[in-house]
């Protein structure tokens, strides 16, 4: 199975995220090869997902798990075998994640997320929680649970990307992808400091300010 | 080691069934190359604490280059059709990127790529009326037809000329050098086909690189400073005169031009390129970037190495028509 994982995502994802996005990626050497490690993006396409996947160098790429909604990925049997064991995600049950804030107990949602990395595995996510609207590149509200898991992983590297132009590839609610440039910009791991509140302020401004640096998305409804 | 002995024994015969001048030529290119590669290691001894990465990724960036359109043009017709559609789908997604603005274009984008397939198809099929008439004159109709059924007439001008521009550009331009590639060998070509193609990428690249030695050289007079302020009165000339002449003494080697043709092609080539240069530098300046992308490390993106190719491909071609070939 995972040499199944590992040929697809080299012979098939990666050329199809060559082909779709030109995967113009900066600050390609900072990417962790080796786990335990956290990936923060933004997100705002399934073509997010599989840009990520296609960077990696081959002898990391087993490593990358992406933390992916439960209720969306796994609620039909085909696209959760297809999740589970070609993406690998790692499921995050977002439907209970409220309830347990609400009753301050009950399932803990990431567990998975911290089983893969106390495995020594490569965690990406997107603490947007969900994808933003396509055609603006304007960063959602962060979720805490990537502090959650710094704090349970505190030597882990957190490290913020910025993903340029994912959504207009393949904008949320269509079905036919178009082939069009996308920029990746890898940051410099944000450090846990202790504290949540702090520590989500910093990786916001570490993504905020990768996304300065990528060239300009002239993409609006108002020309 | 008979297994070794046959490789060597094809690989033998496939290059002396090679016209001699584009082996001849292709050995100038790799010894040239060679040699700047040489330069390039010894330059951090002799002069120390200046950062050299820049120009050793062009350099390696370099080889790449003309391993992939060497291979292809030894290759024959049917592999340098194959690379240059990748060159033109590379530049148009480029171009497209960077310029289109509206999102309910996305359809039209998915049809540009289409364009681009029948285009390069028209090549592989050798129908040259299609093909001459298909981008500006069929798809200048029908592509701004189907972004008026789109519905969306905000920024409607704008957006169908920049469809059109990238299209003639990346696609119609450089699928130039690929017909090139057409001309039979009953003709009587001094290099083959494969001989023309590969002068107009020598000229071409050339007068890029000797524009921007005798610039940087030379390089005092500002040429125009709102649009490309590296380039210099000095770099432009200096660049011209070095390209003709090398068109002049080695134009014949590779093409069947003489004369007036040979004189002509000499002349304007290198300016079409520096033409080429300045109206990219120009789109880019306008949409604030620097590069077209990092596709090609040390060079930035396809389109910035291929810009002035667009302007020469379709120049060097019909010169050529006009003078020298039957074929077209």
């Amino acid at each position: 199975m995972r040499l199944l994982r590992f040929l697809l995502l080299v012979l098939v994802a990666r050329p199809l995220a060559l082909f779709m996005t030109g995967a113009d990626v900066s600050g390609r050497e900072r990417l962790p090869l080796k786990g335990p490690a956290i990936i923060a993006a933004n997100h705002a396409s399934h073509v997010d997902t599989l840009l990520m996947l296609s960077i990696f160098p081959s002898r990391a790429v087993s490593k990358l798990r992406p933390a992916a909604a439960a209720d969306y990925f796994l609620r039909d049997p085909v696209i959760g075998w297809f999740s589970r064991h070609v993406i690998g995600i790692v499921p995050v049950a977002r439907s209970k994640a409220g309830r347990r804030a609400a009753s301050g107990e009950g399932e803990d949602v990431l567990a998975p997320a911290r089983a893969a990395l106390a495995a020594g595995e490569i965690v990406l996510v997107f603490p947007e929680g969900t994808r933003g609207d396509g055609a603006t590149d304007a960063m959602g509200q962060l979720k805490g649970g990537v502090a959650r898991l710094a704090e349970a992983f505190p030597d882990a590297p957190v490290i913020p990307v910025w993903i340029q132009g994912a959504g207009r590839v393949l904008p949320k609610g269509a079905s036919v992808p178009v082939p069009l440039n996308c920029a990746v910009l890898v940051g410099e791991p944000v450090a846990w400091t202790g504290r949540r509140g702090p520590f989500m302020d910093a990786l916001r401004e570490a993504m905020l300010a990768l996304k300065e640096q990528a060239p300009p998305l002239r993409w609006s409804d108002e020309p | 080691m008979d297994f070794v002995g046959d490789l060597t024994g094809h690989a033998g015969r496939f290059l002396a069934a090679q016209p001699r001048p584009l082996l001849a030529g292709l050995a100038g290119v790799v010894v040239l190359l060679g040699v700047a590669s040489a330069i390039a290691a010894v330059l951090p001894r002799l002069k120390p604490g200046k950062s050299y990465e820049e120009l050793r990724l062009r350099i390696v960036s370099w080889w790449g280059m003309v391993a992939l359109l060497a291979g292809a043009l030894l290759l024959g017709w049917q592999a340098t059709t194959a690379v240059f559609a990748f060159i033109s789908f590379l530049a148009l997604r480029e171009f497209l990127s960077l310029a289109v603005r509206r999102r309910e274009d996305r359809p039209a984008i998915l049809a540009a790529y289409g364009c681009l397939l029948a285009a390069y198809g028209f090549i592989f099929a050798d129908r040259y009326m299609f093909y001459l008439v298909f981008i500006p004159v069929w798809v200048f109709l029908g592509l701004p037809a189907l972004m008026a059924l789109i519905g969306q007439t905000k920024g409607y001008l704008a957006s169908a000329a920049t469809f059109h521009w990238g299209l003639v550009t990346c696609v119609y331009n450089l699928g130039f050098v690929a017909f090139l590639m057409r001309v039979p060998e009953s003709e009587n070509l001094p290099a083959g086909a494969a001989g023309l193609v590969f002068f107009l990428l020598l000229a071409t690249e050339f007068n890029d690189v000797a524009q921007y030695v005798w610039g940087k050289l030379f390089g005092r007079r500002k040429i125009l400073p709102t649009v490309s302020p590296n380039k210099t009165w000095e770099g432009f000339l200096g660049g011209w005169i070095t390209t003709a002449a090398l068109i002049w003494f080695v134009g014949p080697v590779f093409t069947p031009l003489s004369g007036h043709g040979l004189a002509i092609v000499a002349f304007v080539l290198p300016a079409a390129g520096f033409a080429g240069d300045v109206t990219m530098s120009a789109i880019k300046r306008d949409i604030g970037v620097k590069d077209t992308s990092h596709a090609i490390p040390g060079h930035g993106g396809v389109l910035d190495r291929a810009d002035s190719l667009t302007f020469t491909a379709p120049l060097y071609f019909h010169l050529m028509a006009l003078f020298a070939l039957d074929r077209f």
